[in-house]
């Protein structure tokens, strides 16, 4: 880690992985994540922090260092094998520019333009340079997590072309505010069009017939065969990250258990870590044997949901009932024992707000083995059915070399070769004491990402027998923890069911938080999504995307 | 005489009417109700259907703006053909009036008719989902159609006649004979009938997925009225077709027009056989799973096959 740059002074961030961060200078940033890249690392996370109004109280002066002169900090999360990189990027208040680093890592290419739509930091010469998650919500010349932009303001209509599309039947009886909605809805987003003889587009969504999240693909076609799939995401975009801003630290540890409900225990531990990064705490043993519980059983909860809707998208309900019936089990023993089915809010900063006693420990035990019996069962089921096996094997392949190159991560990048799992490299307490097999596949197609489900949920299984056999029945739940310190910047790692879920926090001069970035896998996966549908049919598509099972609200914060 | 048996044979015609129209949504609940369970589930009930319907009737009707008189007399045009088909089969009486005015080309035509009309409403709204619906159901239909021609000519090369009164005299009120080559054609119908029917492993009646739709993306711009008439019409359509298997190869207990003392046992027995079919169906449908569309040529054409098969151990054998 050290030897990446003579410039870079690293300093430890005091988290439960291994984590430094060091200030470089927007020279020195192509060349780093070029070596990172060649070292095999990836890129995590990119945001950025608005410090204008911080840093003009200072007196100016040659000999503060660049950070406390800066408008704006951009900060670059990067990942090896040996751990965690922040790379920060202190930028002129003015023209607040740094260098694209997209052809280094493709998958920074979304989150660079979602920088510039909420923070107007510019990645510079970039190839792409379309909105990303500003749809027509608020004028280009306006940037939500600025520290200036006020909460609640009625936006004009500025960039915004007025739709001649109005409804013309009763348009004198549109009142001016329905109006003003009416030509916010009109988004002039340029698609990669595919020329060439019989190709034809076809849009699907936002709005789709069953109830799922609001997401739009656009297929270019010949016939069947899909020759380009272009996402457009940024539908459930609701300023979690500028709503961060003005909660306590409690209020905090609700909304991140909240920025995707599937993964609400990844997010809950992944925020209360960095919490506990910055406050320097570590939580009590028995809370943190609880959250590893927490985590597994969010996982086989998710695994065993996604194992049935496959089943249900190749049209087999046999299959999806059946898993739908134990996944609903798991989740009343939730409610049962833990008071939520989804486990939301268990996990508190500081430690945990649910414990468990004996009798429930018997309860999931027994659960174990009826899990452990039937999935068994279900899983020759899929195994054995030509049909089923015909549908998977072979579909949405993504190669590893691809996988690699893209960053896929988490589970869909398990399914490719690409093996990493924070719960193994990274293992923080208590995984280090579980010695946790990482489930890998080289397939890369819809087969080896169930294959992959199956073998998280056996793994996650024994995980469960081996934490119930540890978790001494301390009665300690929780430290107290109700105030951070000042000036601090915490990260909180986690790998959830889908991949790595990760919270930055950063506190202000009187402890309150300055700026909360939640940052989801699907950020890299979804990209990825867009090459695994190439060449392969329309009516695959619904089933290769399950396959993935990727977040809108996490992405779209 | 001969007047009171005409009109004798029109109230049973009438009865017949009223009983498909009647009778169909409850075949479809009833194999959604048989599918639920063979999944472990307790299902909706065998009357859910007339409840959709009923829900439907009672709201108000959506259509695009840009819509044509073709979009909105689509529904009329097929629920009627599908009555009318249902109609024309002697599921409970032969020589009903009816049936003399179509033979099985006929039938398959009133089917055709009733595909065309909703594959042109599909694209008439230009969303591409309905195009996209309306190629497939193409792609899909002319595969299905010679086969289901190529099974109705194996029995009518056996009867002598496209007529299906007559086809269903031969086999039910004529000495029991087993026939080889309507084994054959036995499977292919089934093939067929899963295939024109949305059913898996060809289509998904239950589907949400847009892309992986046939039927229900031709009718996902209706809503209502129109939308409760085309369900209704798919309900008389796997009626009409199951009616054809049993009139084909389950004919026993068709009684002839007139015979009043024998039909209450007739509609036992017709009820009888769909419960026995309509478990059947949701048997095969439970144990499979929808096949990539471009298998679906590979198993319509083996379909087409068996029923050329029959047909050419038909002439080898003689009858």
């Amino acid at each position: 880690m050290k030897t990446l740059h003579p410039d870079l002074h690293l300093s430890l961030i005091e988290t439960a992985i291994p984590a430094w961060q060091g200030e470089i200078s927007a020279g020195d940033l192509q060349l780093i994540c070029h070596k990172v890249r060649a070292g095999g690392g990836r890129l995590v996370a990119l945001w950025g922090r608005d410090l204008r109004a911080a840093n003009t109280a200072k007196p100016k002066s040659d000999e503060l260092p660049a950070s406390e002169q800066a408008g704006f900090m951009l900060h670059v999360l990067l990942l090896n094998e040996s751990g965690l990189l922040c790379l920060n990027l202190p930028l002129n208040a003015d023209l607040p520019r740094y260098p694209d680093i997209s052809r280094i890592f493709p998958a920074a290419d979304r989150m660079q333009r979602a920088v510039y739509d909420l923070l107007g930091l510019r990645a510079d010469p970039a190839q792409d340079q379309r909105n990303w998650l500003r749809h027509a919500a608020w004028p280009v010349d306006c940037f939500p997590l600025r520290k200036d932009f006020a909460c609640n303001p009625r936006l004009p209509l500025s960039d915004i072309p007025l739709s001649n599309t109005l409804p013309q039947a009763g348009e004198k009886t549109i009142d001016h505010s329905s109006a003003e909605s009416g030509s916010q809805t009109h988004d002039d987003y340029p698609f990669v069009q595919v020329e060439g003889q019989g190709v034809h587009e076809i849009a699907v969504g936002p709005v789709h017939a069953g109830i799922i999240e609001p997401g739009h693909f656009r297929f270019s076609v010949v016939g069947e065969k899909v020759l380009r799939l272009e996402e457009r995401l940024g539908y459930t975009h609701k300023g979690i990250e500028k709503r961060f801003e003005s909660m306590s630290l409690q209020q905090g540890a609700k909304l991140a258990g909240r920025v995707s409900g599937d993964s609400t225990v990844a997010y809950a531990w992944a925020y209360a870590m960095a919490a506990e990064s910055i406050a320097k705490l570590t939580p009590p043993d028995t809370a943190l044997w609880m959250r590893a519980l927490f985590l597994e059983r969010e996982r086989i909860a998710n695994h065993l949901g996604d194992l049935g809707y496959l089943g249900n998208d190749v049209a087999f309900s046999f299959g999806f009932a059946q898993f739908w019936i134990l996944k609903e089990q798991l989740l009343r023993n939730n409610a049962a024992l833990f008071d939520h089915r989804y486990l939301m809010d268990v996990i508190i900063p500081g430690g945990v707000s649910a414990g468990i006693n004996e009798a429930g420990k018997q309860c999931l035990l027994a659960e174990c083995v009826m899990l452990e019996r039937e999935v068994h069962g279900l899983f020759s089921l899929y195994e054995e059915h030509a049909g089923v096996q015909d549908r998977f094997v072979g579909t949405g392949v993504v190669m590893p070399k691809l996988a690699a190159q893209l960053g896929l991560c988490g589970l869909a990048g398990r399914a490719s070769s690409q093996g990493w799992d924070t719960r193994v490299q990274f293992a923080c307490a208590p995984y280090g004491m579980l010695d946790v097999k990482m489930a890998m596949q080289q397939n890369g197609d819809v087969a080896a990402r169930v294959a992959v489900r199956f073998d998280e949920i056996f793994e996650s299984l024994r995980l469960q027998r081996d934490i119930m056999t540890n978790l001494l029945g301390g009665d300690e739940l929780a430290y107290p923890l109700t105030q951070l310190p000042a000036n601090g910047f915490g990260i909180g790692m986690v790998e959830g069911w889908r991949g790595e879920v990760m919270v930055a926090l950063h506190t202000d001069a009187t402890g309150k938080f300055e700026r909360v970035h939640p940052h989801d896998p699907a950020w890299q996966n979804w990209p990825v999504l867009e090459h695994a549908i190439i060449g392969n049919i329309v009516p695959d598509f619904p089933l290769i995307n399950k396959s993935f099972n990727l977040s809108y609200a996490g992405h779209d914060l | 005489m001969k007047n009171t048996g005409l009109i004798l044979a029109i109230v049973f015609q009438l009865t017949q009417l009223l009983l498909v129209v009647l009778a169909a949504p409850l075949l479809t609940g009833w194999v959604n109700q048989c599918k639920a369970w063979l999944q472990n589930r307790s299902g909706a009930g065998v009357l859910q259907p007339y409840r959709a319907l009923n829900k439907l009737f009672h709201k108000d009707a959506v259509i695009a703006d840009n819509a044509s008189w073709l979009f909105r007399i689509t529904p009329y045009i097929v629920f009627g053909c599908m009555w009318l088909a249902a109609a024309i089969i002697p599921i409970i009486a032969v020589d009903l009036p009816f049936s003399r005015a179509a033979d099985v080309i006929a039938l398959v035509g009133v089917f055709a008719l009733a595909r065309m009309f909703i594959a042109l409403a599909a694209m008439d709204v230009g969303t591409s989902f309905g195009s996209m619906g309306a190629r497939r159901e193409m792609l899909v239909s002319f595969l299905a159609e010679p086969a289901l021609l190529m099974v109705l000519f194996t029995a009518s090369l056996i009867s002598q006649s496209t007529q299906l009164t007559h086809i269903v005299e031969t086999f039910a009120h004529h000495q029991f004979i087993l026939y080889p080559s309507l084994a054959f054609a036995n499977i292919a119908f089934v093939m067929v009938l899963l295939a024109e029917n949305a059913r898996i492993p060809v289509d998904n009646p239950s589907t949400h997925l847009e892309l992986t739709m046939i039927h229900e993306a031709m009718i996902l711009e209706y809503s209502a009225r129109h939308l409760a008439l085309i369900e209704w019409a798919s309900s008389l359509k796997l009626f009409a077709y199951i009616g054809i298997g049993i009139a084909l190869f389950l004919p026993q207990g068709i009684i002839e027009a007139g015979n009043w003392a024998g039909l209450p046992v007739a509609i036992a027995l017709l009820f009888g056989k769909l419960v026995l079919l309509g478990a059947g169906l949701a048997l095969l449908e439970a144990m499979t799973a929808k096949v990539r569309i471009f298998r679906v040529p590979e198993f319509l054409g083996t379909a087409f096959l068996l029923a050329v098969l029959g047909l050419l151990i038909h002439f080898l054998l003689g009858t």
